[in-house]
């Protein structure tokens, strides 16, 4: 590589000595032990890992087995975005935020299970078959990221890196019990990571606690030359050891504010109970929780689901059977695109790309597409609006139930309502996380940030706060190896 | 606006998607039923609302040629060569106009 893709120079990297301590062997351990193979979760393993030199390294990660989504290019297991089209393809070069964890010395032991070019909400729409949900295998791990958080939630990896669009880190997150961060928008180099919908696209991080989310995402940060759109801004450390003088109140002087549009009327009243407690709790380590409004939250569903399809109509334009993977065999050079990709997609895929196309189309453009960006920008304002009024943090639930049962949502709308707490996020750009804040009927529930661009360090100092503070009764999944 | 199954057949024309028409019907109810819900953005005064918030226009790179990124040799991207070119699997259409026979078979 070229000198001029070496990433931003960091400050010393604080890793949590749990990391240190789970090796690649307690990785296949905890992998044969629980059969973790009848998850689902992997679509490819590195069973020999362990003989790449890593463990050699002294790197911040060295060592330390990571789970990779795989829609993120590696050079050495396929890349397949969980669709037939791309059976088998093999990368000729690697996801920068990939590259960057085995500079550290991270050993990648696999390729994770996902939706369909990450189009889900379940992990249901894989061409391989559901990932299953380690705390209850009759129930989603959540989408599309759901065979990153489940590797992580089920102990075979503590970190994983997965992908956002709309909230498929952080749904699947919250489903699984674990922490996943959705980092600004260009503070992680999207280089490598298949294009879904490129302006709300994100490589985001699970963990099994916050300070191991937060230690990954600090070694995959920063700027990237190989991405236009990755942000030229220095990588603070993103969790401070100490950014308070008053041990007892270590929040004091931060505004939290609670959104009254994600606290509707109609949600589940046990998942309210838990943000309710959560909030108590900000309260309790001292920061102000003042409530808020944004009143367009109501309508980023309908501007995501024209917006990432219509991008997505685009970006999926180059699978057709001349440059990537699979192709079918047909008489003339149109129909060979049109079976290769209509072999090659699946249902969701196929129903993206076609309401995306719709959307663009002449006549539709002005009406669907057009007005859809406007009301992205409204969105965008009043996310600003608030941070400039002095709210440091916004703290919502990250979803409006828990983890569904497999096959339990077959409407296609139905499903994008999961999203309905996290899509705003995407649109406007910010960082966002979930972290465990409690159980509903043994199932975790997730308890979401968010906060201004590049504000990642106050989002997760706050969480680690609060992870502390709700200790065992939040509901995390354990590790088991 | 509701989608017609003309709509659907032309749509998936403009995407190069082949579908079966025995498809086509449940496709026209899947789309229509998610564009309802996209109506509520009609009701949405957006006169005067750019389609990009300002301050988040597409950041500009140096234009020079960025670092070579393909990490391994350019036999390694196909599946066979010869003479310094990829062979790569035939048309069919092109067998029918008289191509050789022993091009492009690599696949």
């Amino acid at each position: 590589m070229s000198e001029t893709n070496s990433p931003t120079p960091m400050h010393e990297t604080a890793i949590p000595s749990s990391l240190r301590t789970h090796t690649v062997a307690d990785a296949w351990q905890c992998f044969d032990r629980n059969d973790v193979a009848g998850l689902n979760a992997f679509l490819s393993l590195d069973r020999d890992a362990t003989t790449t030199g890593a463990l050699t390294g002294t790197g911040a990660l060295a060592g330390v087995p990571v789970a990779i989504k795989d829609n993120l290019a590696t050079l050495t297991l396929p890349t397949t975005c969980a669709s037939r089209i791309l059976e088998g393809y093999v990368s000729p070069f690697e996801a920068t935020a990939v590259r960057r964890l085995r500079e550290a010395g991270a050993v990648v032991i696999g390729k994770t299970n996902m939706d369909e070019f990450a189009m889900g909400s379940s992990t249901e729409n894989s061409a391989y078959g559901p990932t299953r949900n380690p705390l209850d295998r009759d129930r989603v791990p959540g989408g599309s990221s759901g065979g990153s958080a489940a590797a992580v939630a089920a102990g075979v990896v503590r970190i994983a890196l997965g992908s956002e669009t709309g909230g498929s880190v952080r749904q699947p997150a919250a489903f699984c019990g674990i922490v996943g961060v959705k980092p600004t928008y260009g503070r992680v180099s999207r280089y490598g990571l298949v294009a879904y919908a490129s302006s709300l696209d994100n490589v985001g991080v699970f963990g099994s606690t916050v300070a191991e989310a937060a230690a990954a995402l600090e070694i995959i940060a920063g700027h990237d030359p190989l991405d236009s759109t990755s942000a030229d801004v220095p990588v603070p450390p993103m969790l401070p050891a100490r950014a308070h003088d008053d041990v007892a109140k270590p929040l004091s002087g931060l505004v939290v504010g609670k959104p009254r549009e994600y606290f509707p009327a109609n949600l589940d009243p046990r998942i309210a109970s838990h943000c309710e407690r959560a909030l108590a709790q900000l309260a309790a380590l001292g920061a102000e929780v003042r409530e808020v409004s944004l009143p367009s939250t109501d309508l980023a569903i309908p501007v995501y689901y024209i917006i990432a399809p219509a991008e997505a109509s685009s970006n999926l334009a180059r699978y057709d059977g001349a440059r990537y993977g699979a192709r079918a065999e047909a008489g003339d050079l149109r129909s060979m695109y049109e079976r290769t990709r209509s072999r090659g997609f699946g249902d969701e895929v196929t129903r993206r790309i076609l309401l995306g196309t719709y959307v663009l189309s002449a006549g539709y453009y002005d009406a669907y597409y057009k007005r859809a960006q406007a009301v992205r920008t409204l969105i965008t304002r009043e996310f600003a609006d608030v941070f400039a009024s002095g709210v440091h943090l916004l703290f919502t639930p990250t979803t409006p139930t828990p983890a569904f049962r497999l096959g339990e949502l077959s409407d296609p709308y139905e499903m994008y309502l999961s999203d309905i707490f996290t899509v705003t996020a995407n649109l406007a750009g910010v960082p966002a996380m979930s972290q465990p804040i409690g159980l509903v009927d043994g199932l975790p529930v997730g308890g979401q940030f968010m906060a201004p661009h590049f504000a990642e360090p106050t989002m997760l100092r706050a969480a680690a706060a609060l992870e502390a503070a709700l200790g065992a009764t939040a509901g995390a999944a354990g590790v088991t190896a | 606006m509701s989608v017609t199954p003309d709509d659907v057949r032309h749509v998936a024309t403009l995407a190069r998607l082949g579908l079966d028409e025995q498809r086509i019907p449940a496709l026209v109810g899947e789309l229509n039923g998610i564009l309802a819900h996209m109506d509520v953005l009609q009701q949405v005064d957006v006169s005067g609302v750019p389609l990009t918030p300002p301050d988040q226009a597409a950041p500009l790179r140096p234009d020079a040629r960025p670092a070579d990124a393909l990490q391994r040799t350019r036999e390694s991207f196909a599946p066979a060569m010869r003479d310094g070119f990829f062979l790569v699997p035939r048309l069919t259409t092109h067998g029918a106009q008289g191509a050789s026979a022993d091009e492009g078979d690599a696949a």
